[in-house]
């Protein structure tokens, strides 16, 4: 998969704010997501760190600033840039019908010939170990099954990019293994991974960048190598130092 | 309470003899409100998915009007309908006065509302769960208005079976628009309403029973029906 | 999906059209219809004719005004003057009397005002006045209901400033009137034809009868078809001169409650 010549990324996010009712929750937020790479969205609750993955994705307008894909000088049209990105939240929700109902339901969204879908659908489960739950009704799934679930109706959109909402926060440490397992799949495969989450350890195991946001600003980006080892900012210091503690 | 005994015998009288006439009452109660649930339910369904997800200036009004339509009372609709299909009315040469058709189309507008009312309900605290998956799975309109009725489609027949309650135990509209002719509109409220005129409150009541037990006959098997599926589909 | 809507909404709709069967439609009163009188002379009709008559029992009031829209082909109703009145109007064609039958005073068998057996109606609804005794009166225009009224009036009775309290307006049918009465144990005017068929008596007896203010006679019209379109006048015509001949009349003679005759043809 991700064969296709060429990314909906880089994005470009430029002076990207966001208020409710006068309230500024995200501001100034100047930021480059580059094609490939794995980047941890990091900070304090309340930082604005969903709000951030939610601008990125398209489900939420900015209030401030402009959002740009595919870099300058090459813009792409809207409906490419929403085909090829896909978000995994951290409760899934997913439709009243059977597992594999709920892969071939978003194979029917993306146009994919009906005789088709349940090929590709059996595939994208077996691949996240869940062909053996394919008639099962979706909603009575574990909540690993579930988040699982939700990562193979990612998979078969075939994402430039994918956007995790602190998709293990509610789940068991072995399920919690088998998502980071599948967003390893995802990056092998050549997609983009944007995700946030309030566990550091998953952090410094899956990132190669991190974001660190405190009170809806940009504080800092650097390698995870560099962020881990030391931060250039006090806020980032005592954010990881907190968690430590904890 | 000796009434009600003999209403009790009368109706199981009736039921056990099978009495023609009756059964053809029955067939044609069933047939104008199911038909009148089913026409409400095409309408109503996708009416009540887009007031839950549209945006238009109105829609509160609109809403408002909607719900409160779900105590119209049957014969000020029944009239209505009576004074449009009436041969001095607007739809007169089209003669569906005193007809089951009437009695469809009077029912229809009266359960109309409630199934509306409710299916914008369900509709929109589904989308309220569901709204950013959709919208990031790049679902269309007409795409997520399907997905949600299917996905409410439980709850859904609940506002369906209340529709069909209130289309089953109305008298007034069907006594107007209908006319209850002995074998072409009488309906069981009709012939109910007639029996109890002509005194004959055993008769009245027995039918009364076995209209409960249709409705509850027909509630039960769509209950049934509900929880295997749930069952399967959680 | 829209056109499959439409098609399904139009086949619902057809199945008025199921019974392509040539019908009239006769709006009558509420009083022929539960006494089983048109029970007994439909289907000799029809035999007779091809013809099925399609009833819709109303008070006499309102079975004018179906009239008035066009909404019936021909009227079997008991108000002289207001059929008159219809007929003046240009509504309805040719009227001619087909039969009639009697009012009868009802009231509890215990008779607190003492009415039973006097010959004269006015008198008795002059006791019932003086006692202010419960008096369950239809009050929803009806041709029992102008009857009742025009005693009422011979009677000196002033209801609207001396009823109050007695006199009971129900603004319902002879048989929902009929229940009432019997509930609070009233008096009331009703119909023979009504009160022999009618079941839910309780202590209920007929206390007046054979006064000649009680004879209720019953007229045919037919709907004047130059007012509205889709009248069916020719049908309703063979309805008429059936109802009012040989035929017609004999059939009325001949219904029966319990061997007593109810109604007593007398077309001319």
């Amino acid at each position: 998969m991700m064969s296709e010549i060429d990314s909906i990324l880089p994005l470009e996010l430029d002076g990207i704010g966001f208020g409710v009712q006068g309230r500024a929750l995200l501001g100034g937020i100047g930021l480059r997501l580059e094609a490939g790479s794995r980047t941890i969205v990091l900070g304090p609750n309340g930082a604005g760190k969903s709000l951030l993955l939610r601008i990125c994705h398209g489900l939420l307008a900015p209030t401030e600033g402009s959002l740009r894909w595919g870099g300058a000088g090459r813009p792409l049209p809207d409906q490419v840039v929403r085909r090829r990105q896909a978000m995994v939240f951290q409760r899934p929700v997913l439709l009243r019908r059977s597992a594999l109902a709920n892969i071939r339901y978003v194979l029917g969204l993306i146009g994919l010939p009906r005789r088709q879908r349940q090929t590709v659908a059996m595939e994208a489960l077996d691949r996240f170990g869940l062909a053996e739950l394919a008639g099962r009704p979706a909603r009575v799934l574990s909540g690993g099954e579930q988040q699982r679930l939700a990562l193979a109706r990612a998979w078969v959109v075939e994402p430039d990019v994918l956007f995790l909402d602190e998709p293990t926060s509610s789940l068991d440490p072995a399920a919690t293994l088998a998502v980071e397992m599948a967003i390893h799949e995802f990056h092998a495969a050549g997609a983009k991974i944007v995700m946030t989450t309030h566990d550091l350890g998953q952090a410094r195991r899956l990132a190669d960048e991190v974001v660190f946001l405190s009170r809806g600003r940009l504080v800092e980006v650097s390698s995870a190598s560099r962020f881990f080892k030391g931060p250039a900012t006090p806020q980032a210091r005592a954010f990881l130092a907190g968690e430590l503690v904890c | 309470m000796l009434d009600l005994s003999a209403a009790l015998s009368t109706a199981a009288a009736l039921v056990i003899g099978l009495d023609p006439q009756m059964l053809a009452i029955v067939r044609l109660s069933l047939l104008v409100s199911g038909s009148a649930v089913l026409l409400a339910a095409l309408i109503g369904l996708p009416l009540g998915a887009a007031l839950a997800l549209a945006a238009f200036p109105g829609r509160g009004v609109l809403v408002v009007m909607i719900n409160a339509c779900m105590g119209l009372p049957p014969v000020v609709v029944g009239l209505a309908i009576y004074l449009l299909l009436s041969r001095a009315g607007p739809l007169g040469q089209f003669g569906l006065l005193f007809t089951p058709s009437a009695m469809v189309v009077a029912q229809t507008i009266l359960v109309l509302p409630i199934v509306a009312a409710l299916s914008r309900q369900v509709v929109a605290d589904l989308w309220g769960e569901y709204g950013e998956q959709l919208r990031s799975l790049g679902a269309s309109r007409p795409g997520v208005v399907a997905t949600l009725l299917w996905d409410g489609r439980f709850s859904l027949l609940t506002a369906i079976l209340a529709g069909f309650g209130r289309a089953c135990a109305e008298v007034g509209a069907v006594m107007i628009v209908g006319g209850n002719i002995s074998g072409v509109t009488r309906t069981m409220t009709t012939a109910i309403a007639l029996e109890t005129s002509k005194g004959d409150l055993p008769l009245a009541l027995g039918l009364g029973i076995i209209l409960i037990g249709l409705v509850i006959a027909v509630n039960a098997a769509v209950f049934l029906v509900g929880q295997a599926a749930r069952r399967r589909m959680g | 999906m829209l056109k499959r809507i439409l098609l399904l909404a139009a086949l619902l709709l057809s199945t008025g059209a199921i019974a392509e069967e040539r019908f009239i439609t006769v709006a009558s009163t509420t009083s022929t219809d539960q006494s089983g009188l048109f029970g007994a002379l439909l289907p000799a009709f029809q035999r007779d004719s091809g013809i099925a008559v399609r009833v819709v029992a109303v008070g006499t009031g309102q079975a004018l005004r179906l009239g008035e829209r066009g909404d019936a082909d021909a009227l079997l109703v008991h108000d002289r003057a207001g059929e008159d009145k219809f007929v003046a109007g240009g509504f309805g064609l040719d009227r001619r009397d087909v039969m009639y039958n009697d009012f009868v005073v009802v009231g509890p068998s215990s008779d607190p005002v003492g009415i039973k057996g006097l010959g004269n109606v006015t008198e008795a609804f002059k006791r019932i006045a003086a006692a202010k005794a419960p008096f369950a009166s239809r009050g929803d225009d009806s041709g029992t209901n102008r009857s009742e009224l025009r005693i009422w009036k011979s009677a000196g009775a002033d209801l609207k400033a001396d009823g109050i309290g007695w006199y009971r307006e129900l603004g319902s049918g002879m048989g929902a009137t009929l229940n009432t009465a019997a509930g609070m144990g009233a008096y009331a005017l009703t119909d023979r034809g009504t009160w022999a068929s009618f079941k839910n008596r309780q202590s209920l007896v007929i206390l007046v009868e054979g006064d000649k203010a009680l004879f209720n006679p019953y007229g045919s019209i037919l709907v004047n078809p130059v007012l509205h379109s889709g009248i069916k006048a020719a049908d309703a015509l063979v309805w008429h001169h059936w109802l009012t001949g040989p035929k017609g009349q004999a059939a009325i003679a001949g219904f029966k409650i319990d061997g007593e005759q109810l109604f007593f043809p007398d077309a001319k």
